[in-house]
């Protein structure tokens, strides 16, 4: 699955490395604490809402709704910019894709859709389109 | 310990600049300091404390070292544009510790020479910045950031485009009397939700200018602000936090200003009820709605009903905000706010506004800036002046 736009490479870091390396095989993982039993977002090594370290990745399951978006008209390709609340509770920045921004609306089910990037060699992106 | 009453402003100057390509960036910020020190009746060698952020080319060495000046007390917060309006408590509490007796505030820039498309280009702060792999492959220039709020606001509350467009209407009532505005024409609602939409569900007019120049202030010890020939501007209140993301427990309807405002109050030992003046970061349209739900002038979701019908504009509404045409129409140096917002609630407590916006007697003023990106990460600071009898 592709946006039409040129999305930026990512560049993972040893903390996020199994995020993206699970992305390059169409998985979406999030981070949750064994401590609190809190899922959040972006995935982090020391929990954010206890700092314990007792943290683990899990299999999310890419469903979730749409909790505000906008749409960048100055490219050529239009950009849909949304926050999604993942059905496991954390909310996300991310693109929404494959949808009209006409027909976009708040509280929208959406799914995750792996996007490549302009890197060839490096991992896709999580995005959201309908479901 | 407070900081009520530890500190005056003595100086401010906003530089008349709006368009600067014949001059260098730290050459701004030289010509604002000389004339907030000349407006204070002051001179360079008073200054013993020196407060610059992030539009500073090169920093606070770089700076010092190009104004050749010689200090005792250095702060370089940066959150953003609001930086300057936290500095200001910042310059209060280093005097009421004696760490410095003159501080002098800068904030400059030229991203309208340098033709830095601001709002709708996605910047990168730092690459190595926790945050920036989960947020620029998916292009979040500011104005998105600001219209993701300002949706979920409308969605929320039932805001409307037409209530936002009242705050760019009552600041180009303001800008109409200021010869310095980039945009001196009067705009109605209608003009404003007919403007080329930037970022869903704002448009153009929603917008703030890209403006070059920048402004300065002096801070300093009350003994030597009532030894000069100006009107004393005290420090009664300040507050200051940043907003983010939360672990993903955003809350895109509130801004830091929750956290900000009540200790200001509580500071200055005044109510909402009491401002006569207010400076509200006007990024967008949507940042002053938001403020002004979350300092407390009117209650949350109450935003839109609060700015309609020129409820913002000076002499005509219920409280006047930004008389110098704010962000929205006279200037936004460097892509920050914070600096104008100090320098025009100064004006208005001296009695220096222009005559057709001044607020007649006014004693006591609020400014309050909300930096960075709403639906990422953003800083705030609250910051109560009264003008002493
Ligand atoms: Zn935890």
């Amino acid at each position: 699955m592709t946006n039409d736009r040129a999305i930026p490479p990512v560049r993972p870091d040893p903390e996020s490395l199994p995020f993206w390396e699970a992305a390059r095989e169409g998985r979406f993982l999030i981070r949750r604490c064994r401590a609190c039993a809190q899922a959040h977002w972006f995935p982090r090594s020391l929990c954010p809402f206890c700092w314990t370290a007792d943290t683990t990745w899990e299999q999310a399951s890419g469903h979730g709704t749409v909790y505000s978006w906008t749409v960048l008209r100055a490219g050529a390709v239009p950009n849909i910019v949304a926050f999604v609340e993942l059905d496991e509770g954390p909310r996300m920045l991310t693109d929404l894709v494959d949808v009209d921004p006409d027909a976009v609306a708040i509280g929208q089910l959406v799914e995750i859709v792996f996007c490549r990037t302009s890197d060839p060699d490096g991992p896709p992106v999580p995005m959201f389109r309908p479901r | 310990m407070t900081i009520r009453h530890a500190a005056c402003i003595v100086g401010a100057f906003e530089h008349p600049t709006r368009h600067a390509p014949d001059k260098s960036h730290a050459q701004l910020h030289a010509e604002v300091a000389a004339g907030a020190i000349a407006d204070a009746g002051l001179s360079r060698d008073d200054i013993d404390g020196y407060f610059c952020s992030g539009d500073a080319p090169g920093g606070l060495q770089s700076m010092l070292n190009y104004l050749n000046l010689t200090v005792r007390h250095v702060d370089a917060t940066d959150i953003g544009g609001v930086s300057p309006v936290v500095q200001v408590a910042h310059a209060a509490a280093a005097i009421a510790l004696g760490r410095c007796s003159v501080a002098l505030i800068t904030l400059a820039g030229r991203p309208r020479a340098d033709r830095i498309r601001t709002g709708t280009e996605p910047r990168i702060r730092h690459a190595a910045a926790p945050d920036v792999q989960w947020e620029y492959p998916y292009a979040i220039p500011t104005a998105a950031s600001y219209a993701l709020a300002a949706r979920r606001h409308m969605h929320e509350f039932g805001t409307t485009s037409e209530q936002l467009a009242w705050i760019k209407v009552a600041a180009s009532h303001h800008a109409q009397h200021n010869q310095h505005a980039v945009l001196r024409d009067l705009v109605t609602v209608e003009d404003v939700v007919n403007s080329p939409l930037v970022a869903d569900p704002l448009h153009r007019l929603d917008c703030c200018v890209i403006s070059d120049g920048g402004g300065a202030v002096v801070v300093a010890r009350p003994d030597i602000a009532r030894s000069l020939a100006r009107p004393v501007v005290r420090v009664l209140g300040a507050g200051e936090s940043t907003g983010h993301q939360h672990g993903g427990r955003i809350d895109l309807t509130r801004t830091a200003a929750v956290r900000t405002g009540p200790v200001a109050f509580a500071e200055a030992g005044v109510t909402p009820a009491d401002i006569r003046y207010a400076s509200l970061y006007d990024s967008f349209t949507i940042t002053v709605l938001l403020q002004l739900e979350d300092l407390g002038f009117c209650g949350k979701g109450k935003g839109g009903a609060f700015v309609s019908d020129g409820a913002l504009i000076s002499g005509v509404g219920r409280l006047a905000v930004n008389t110098d045409g704010g962000g929205l129409c006279n200037n936004h140096p460097a892509n920050r706010g914070g600096i104008t917002k100090i320098i025009e609630a100064v004006r208005q407590l001296r009695g220096e506004a222009h005559p057709a916006v001044q607020v007649p007697d006014c004693a006591l003023a609020l400014v309050h800036g909300t930096g960075g990106q709403l639906a990422t990460r953003h800083g705030a600071g609250t910051l109560i002046l009264e003008r002493a009898a």
